[in-house]
């Protein structure tokens, strides 16, 4: 039996399979499928300072091998995270990784600092939401803002810091360099492709919010290029994520360089996909005589 | 109120085309049968797609262990759906949601459907059986559905559509006034396009009768994490946006931001 466990910036995940930030709630739902602890972490719903109702509906439209989402953050706010949501989570036997999306700068340094008097495992410090007007993408599209709010975040917490990066930028390289450089602990990518279907019957978006973050198995093949590419450009580790829905496409994503995984859009289609792809990993790495997980690690041999 | 939702592959035991594009399909489920309410939805994975098709419960037959569905192929995805065939397996995630407020079964209750929102008042007339009056509306005669089930069940119908060619030409809030005039109902269930949900709604409210309507939006996850399916609701002297999927599809009408 293949072990599974993973490092990431000294956190211990006892396997390398973490839904992703908005795809899984606050794991409440998917309790009744199977228990939490047998994932490796729960990237939770992406909290934001005070309460945020989101966007008009529709919110989602399906496309080509994927979706289009424009939920726009809505979440109960910190307080409510704190009071009703953490407790709870805290008791999974599970790593908890806390996605905070701020509207400014300060505000991110707001929620890392409340944060890092908890008992979450690991801040995911979310610059990249496409479908909201500020913070999100604002922060994650330029070098100097990426940089900027990272060192604002890292100056008031100690907790492992993660940066999820948006992928709708000329050089994700460049902005992993500049966070990286600011004291970011890893990297997760990719967060949505800006996208947008329009219903030709009624010649209007098929989103309220006209445009939205395309995400599923179509944006797979980005994924595992952006992963690769930042990976050989940084030393911190990277979780790569991106229309991930099978063993395989983790495998072939932690090749590429990732040191474990999110899973979100695959989610909505099979509940179950998390645990799948943890127990396809495990019989992928019995087959293949792999020991240890994380020694596939950017295994890829490139021409 | 704790779901008990699960997620399996039923077999199908029966499956017939019962109008133009719309399929009645019968899945032996008989835990989810169990615990299935009225108002209810199943959610629906068709082969190859993204996104599961919520779909509503038409019909729920504890002693069969059965579930009955009716839905319209509205693109590729339901057009996927209306090809699996009996004998072969539908995977679902069921029972989803909160159903219809039930009241005792000799209370007075409307059941008001608008074309493809006509199967969820099948399961809410059968509890009432000849205390239900069941009006329902289709485009033109060749979309009518349901109208046997429902008398069956003892049911008072009443039927309109929008050319005339089958029951009464006009609009199902034409049948409902007329309703209101000889009747006081203790209850209006209401499921449809918006517009006709939010006349229903003016005329309840205008009554001061008990109304519930099941609302519709695109919906992702289907169990309240991916909050895609949002609606506008005022509860508690405030307006936010609950899900269709977890706080619904059905509805206080009072509480429904129709325009928002």
């Amino acid at each position: 039996m293949a072990d599974l466990r993973v490092k990431i910036a000294g956190v211990e995940f006892k396997n390398p399979v973490i839904p992703a930030s908005g795809a899984f709630g606050y794991g409440r739902e998917y309790e009744r499928f199977y228990p939490l602890s047998k994932l490796g972490g729960i990237a939770v719903k992406g909290t934001t300072l005070h309460r945020k109702d989101g966007n008009p509906p529709p919110r989602i439209a399906e496309t080509p091998a994927g979706m289009l989402n424009s939920v726009g953050l809505q979440n109960g706010g910190l307080e409510k995270f704190l009071k009703f949501e953490l407790p709870n989570l805290l008791t999974k036997d599970t790593r908890i990784i806390a996605n905070i999306a701020g509207a400014t700068a300060e505000e991110c340094a707001e929620l890392a600092a409340r944060l890092d008097t908890t008992a979450v495992d690991m801040l995911e410090l979310n610059i990249s939401c496409p479908n909201v007007k500020q913070g999100g993408a604002a922060f994650g599209t330029s070098c100097q803002s990426a940089a900027e709010v990272t060192k604002r975040v890292r100056a008031v917490t100690s907790k492992p810091l993660m940066v999820k990066l948006s992928p709708n930028v000329t050089s994700i390289t460049e902005i992993a360099a500049a966070v990286e450089a600011e004291g970011a602990d890893a990297l997760s990518l990719i967060n949505t492709l800006l996208g947008m279907r329009i219903d030709i019957r009624t010649r209007r978006p098929i989103l309220k919010n006209n445009v939205g973050g395309l995400s599923g198995p179509a944006v797979f093949p980005i994924a595992v290029r952006m992963v690769w590419q930042v990976a050989n450009a940084v030393k911190i580790p990277v979780v790569g994520m991106g229309g991930i829905s099978t063993a395989e496409d983790a495998i072939e994503m932690m090749m590429a360089g990732a040191s474990a995984v999110q899973v979100g859009a695959a989610i909505f289609q099979n509940p179950y996909a998390p645990l799948e792809i943890i127990e396809g990993m495990a019989r992928w790495c019995d087959e293949n005589a792999v020991a240890l997980i994380s020694d596939i690690t950017g295994t890829v041999q490139p021409w | 109120m704790k779901m008990r939702y699960t997620q399996g592959k039923f077999l199908i035991t029966e499956k017939k085309a019962i109008a133009k594009g719309i399929f009645d399909v019968t899945v032996q489920c008989p835990e989810v049968a169990k615990i299935a309410e009225p108002g209810q939805f199943v959610h629906a994975a068709a082969a190859g797609f993204s996104l599961r098709r919520p779909i509503s419960v038409c019909e729920i037959d504890r002693t069969a262990g059965t579930l009955r569905i009716v839905f319209e192929v509205r693109g590729k995805g339901t057009e996927r759906l209306s090809e699996c065939n009996r004998g072969e397996v539908m995977d679902l995630i069921a029972p989803l949601g909160r159903g219809f407020k039930l009241l005792e079964p000799d209370k007075k209750a409307i059941c008001i459907g608008g074309g493809i929102g006509t199967p969820p008042m099948l399961a809410a007339a059968q509890h009432y059986g000849a205390n239900a009056t069941v009006i329902s509306g289709f485009r033109s005669a060749s979309a009518v559905i349901l109208q046997e089930d429902f008398a069956a069940c003892g049911a008072k119908t009443l039927l309109c559509t929008d050319d005339g060619t089958q029951g009464k030409k006009g609009r199902v809030t034409d049948l409902l006034d007329e309703c209101l005039a000889r009747e006081n109902p203790d209850i209006i269930y209401a499921c449809g396009p918006e517009v006709m949900l939010k006349a229903v709604a003016e005329r309840a409210m205008a009554r001061d009768v008990f109304c519930q309507v099941s609302l519709e939006q695109r919906m992702g996850c289907g169990v309240g994490a991916c909050l895609v399916c949002a609606c506008k609701i005022r509860r508690g002297g405030e307006e936010y946006y609950a899900h269709v999927c977890q706080d619904g599809p059905v509805f206080d009408c009072r509480e429904v931001r129709f325009d928002g």
